[in-house]
């Protein structure tokens, strides 16, 4: 395989006068805390790029070879928009990226005023794409249908029926606890209690006691880990035996950390996104993957190589790389990808757009099926 | 009932660590008439330095046993932060004794930056899990009401200290001399105090008072922050002026008084408004009372002595 490979890339290389190269950009952190996310990101736009290549496209009566070109954005705003220059001003056709939202939102503004479109595979916060650009598409679920997502689950796969709704009153925490509020409304089951703290507060003990009065058997917390442990703790403190449900800002080591001996099984959480084994063609991507980079899927790529062929598809049927030409197909792109079926709504969000819910056991969060 | 109970047990548990917070900024005041804006910052000193001792004993003692391990690690943290007020004051503020009173209170914003950059750089950004010594598991519930041993320790243990600095200020030399001192400094050096021992004593009483408010806020909550001594710091000035600033008395007032009601306000807000108030006024709720005892009390509940001073 490896020898049928490399006969691929020279006989590509051979023929590669007849060509045009096309250019997509990637742009992630590629250094730093979280640069192995970013780098796996980086690997299933690429490889995306090669099974395009492998296959031979033909768009507008050229054959075309496409490039990617990476670029390192530290996950950091100010570099992102950097980054986002240079990509643009390399002559890039379409950007897989950003990674973070903190980077996407800045850099959106520029990839909008080059016209040049740009998919996210892993920026959640719905402020992105509040934006309204013309070039912004994510394949991701954003906070908002992870929100709704939350509800499903809350409703019918853990049987709830008394929620109790607390929030920190970020943008991040409203929105979440907002969206899971309009959902439940609409389930038929509106929260029992809905109460208010901020991202600072240490002690919650003044709303935990009014929301046991209600009789919750199950609490739902939008915020981060760093308030929603000490929240859980204070909830064992007070005798409420409620669940507990967090968004994705509670889906991490670090709660399980801070939380300590409050964890149980009772302990649920959201992230956006399917794990793997669950995606339509994951396993088959995994192998794939695996053999083309030596390293097995981290997070996201699967999301990545989403992205990217949804930029090929749409100048497929635009039948030009011309970001201008191709961006209305972009908005109409329907095809069954690695992750799912991809297709974007008006404001460039995933149709789909898959939630998983995470439960807390021996140790570690385990993906509910 | 249960409901107002339990408010009242939570109120007060956090109102006792406002009450010992409130004692520091009301000490200095009432000598200084100066507002110590760093004294939250070593209450997060505190705590963190016991976490750090914490974790040493453990790794190198780990048969001393929890409350050992504890009070071990709370005394290195009341030495340390002891040292650090006396050092504040040292550095910080004796030289500004006769600036004018603008001066001081603006190197004291500048000395609480200056403790959380510390913090920051020694400790980082990261939140960090206080270690659970004493236990936080409610024991049988008295009348509905939980309460867990950490909590019932931070009462005992706030009441104790409060009523020993009370005896301390009236019943020994050094308390007759620091209210000596508060009351003119130049009279009392004149009389033979040595007023710049006296303000030193004043500082590191006070900080030890926050290096325990400190690693008991830790020991509840199970977290330690290098940003965690803000809100404790505002919420104890704001219960030191609402109690009277200056008056041993009105802090513990002032905070027992603020822990109840910032946790009553946010349990029945939303029904004594009719629905249009709601928790997210928590800390509204507290400041509206603090804006109507000035308004018929503008020295506080219990400051009368202050109004000269001001």
């Amino acid at each position: 395989m490896k020898l049928a490979l490399a006969g691929v890339l020279v006989a590509g290389s051979s023929v590669s006068l007849a060509q045009t190269v096309v250019k997509i950009g990637f742009a992630g952190p590629l250094t730093g805390p979280i640069a192995h996310v970013g780098k796996d990101e980086q690997y299933g736009a690429q490889l995306a790029l090669d099974d395009a290549n492998a296959k031979g496209v033909t768009i507008g009566g050229q054959k075309i070879r496409f490039e990617l070109q990476a670029e390192d954005d530290q996950a950091d705003p100010r570099t992102a928009t950097t980054v986002a220059q240079r990509l643009a001003d390399a002559g890039v056709k379409g950007v897989v990226g950003h990674v973070t939202s903190g980077a996407s939102i800045p850099a959106s503004r520029i990839y909008e005023q080059s016209g040049i479109p740009a998919i996210t595979p892993s920026s959640t916060s719905p402020k992105l794409t509040q934006q309204k650009f013309r070039t912004t598409y994510r394949v991701i679920a954003n906070d908002l249908q992870q929100g709704a997502a939350m509800a499903r689950f809350a409703t019918e796969v853990l049987k709830a029926k008394r929620i109790a709704v607390i929030d920190d009153r970020t943008a991040y925490g409203q929105g979440l606890a907002d969206a899971l509020v309009d959902s439940l409304k609409k389930l038929g089951t509106p929260p029992v209690g809905r109460e208010f703290t901020t991202d600072k507060a240490t002690d919650f003990a003044a709303i935990l006691t009014k929301l046991k009065a209600a009789q919750p058997d199950a609490v739902f917390y939008g915020g981060m880990d760093a308030q929603g442990a000490p929240l859980l703790k204070q909830m064992k403190q007070l005798g409420i035996g409620a669940k507990y449900l967090g968004g994705d800002g509670a889906c991490t080591a670090e709660m399980i950390k801070i939380a300590g001996a409050a964890m149980s099984s009772d302990v649920y959480c959201t992230q956006a996104g399917i794990p793997m084994d669950k995606m339509p063609g994951g396993k088959e991507f995994n192998e794939r993957f695996k053999k083309r980079f030596g390293v097995s899927v981290q997070l996201y790529a699967p999301y990545s190589y989403d992205a990217a062929t949804a930029l090929i598809e749409a100048m497929k049927a635009a039948g030009s790389t011309d970001p201008a030409k191709y961006l209305p197909q972009l908005q109409k792109v329907s095809f069954k990808g690695v992750t799912g079926n991809i297709a974007f709504d008006a404001s460039g969000d995933s149709r789909e757009g898959g939630v998983t819910l995470y439960q807390f056991n021996a140790g570690k969060w385990e993906a509910r099926p | 009932m249960e409901t107002l109970l339990q408010q009242t047990v939570n109120g007060l548990v956090v109102g006792s660590v406002y009450a010992l917070v409130a004692l520091g900024y009301t000490m200095v005041y009432g000598i200084l008439g100066l507002i110590n804006f760093a004294h939250g910052d070593i209450l997060m000193i505190g705590a963190l330095v016991a976490l750090e001792a914490i974790r040493l004993l453990q790794l190198h003692a780990p048969d001393l046993g929890l409350i050992p391990t504890l009070l071990a690690g709370l005394s290195i943290s009341v030495v340390v932060c002891m040292i650090l007020g006396y050092t504040i004051e040292r550095t910080a503020y004796r030289r500004l004794r006769n600036a004018p009173r603008l001066a001081p209170l603006i190197t004291a914003i500048g000395v609480s930056f200056l403790l959380q950059t510390i913090a920051m750089i020694i400790w980082g950004r990261n939140y960090h899990t206080f270690p659970q010594l004493v236990s936080t598991t409610p024991i049988e519930p008295i009348a509905g009401v939980f309460i867990t041993p950490v909590q019932i320790v931070i009462l005992v243990v706030s009441a104790v200290l409060m009523v020993a600095l009370v005896l301390l200020v009236n019943r020994t030399r050094l308390g007759r001399a620091m209210r000596a001192t508060a009351e003119n400094h130049k009279v009392a050096s004149l009389m033979g105090v040595d007023t710049n021992k006296i303000i030193a004593a004043t500082f590191i009483i006070g900080s030890a008072l926050a290096a325990v408010a400190g690693v008991m806020f830790s020991s509840n909550y199970g977290i330690a922050h290098y940003a965690m001594g803000f809100m404790p710091g505002l919420k104890a000035f704001t219960a030191a002026v609402l109690g009277g600033i200056g008056n041993l008395g009105g802090a513990m007032l002032g905070g027992l008084l603020l822990g109840l009601v910032e946790s009553i306000g946010a349990g029945y807000i939303e029904d004594l408004s009719f629905g249009f108030l709601n928790s997210s006024y928590q800390d509204i709720f507290a400041f509206i009372i603090l804006g109507i005892v000035l308004i018929f009390r503008p020295t506080g509940l219990l400051g009368e002595r202050v109004a000269d001073r001001a």
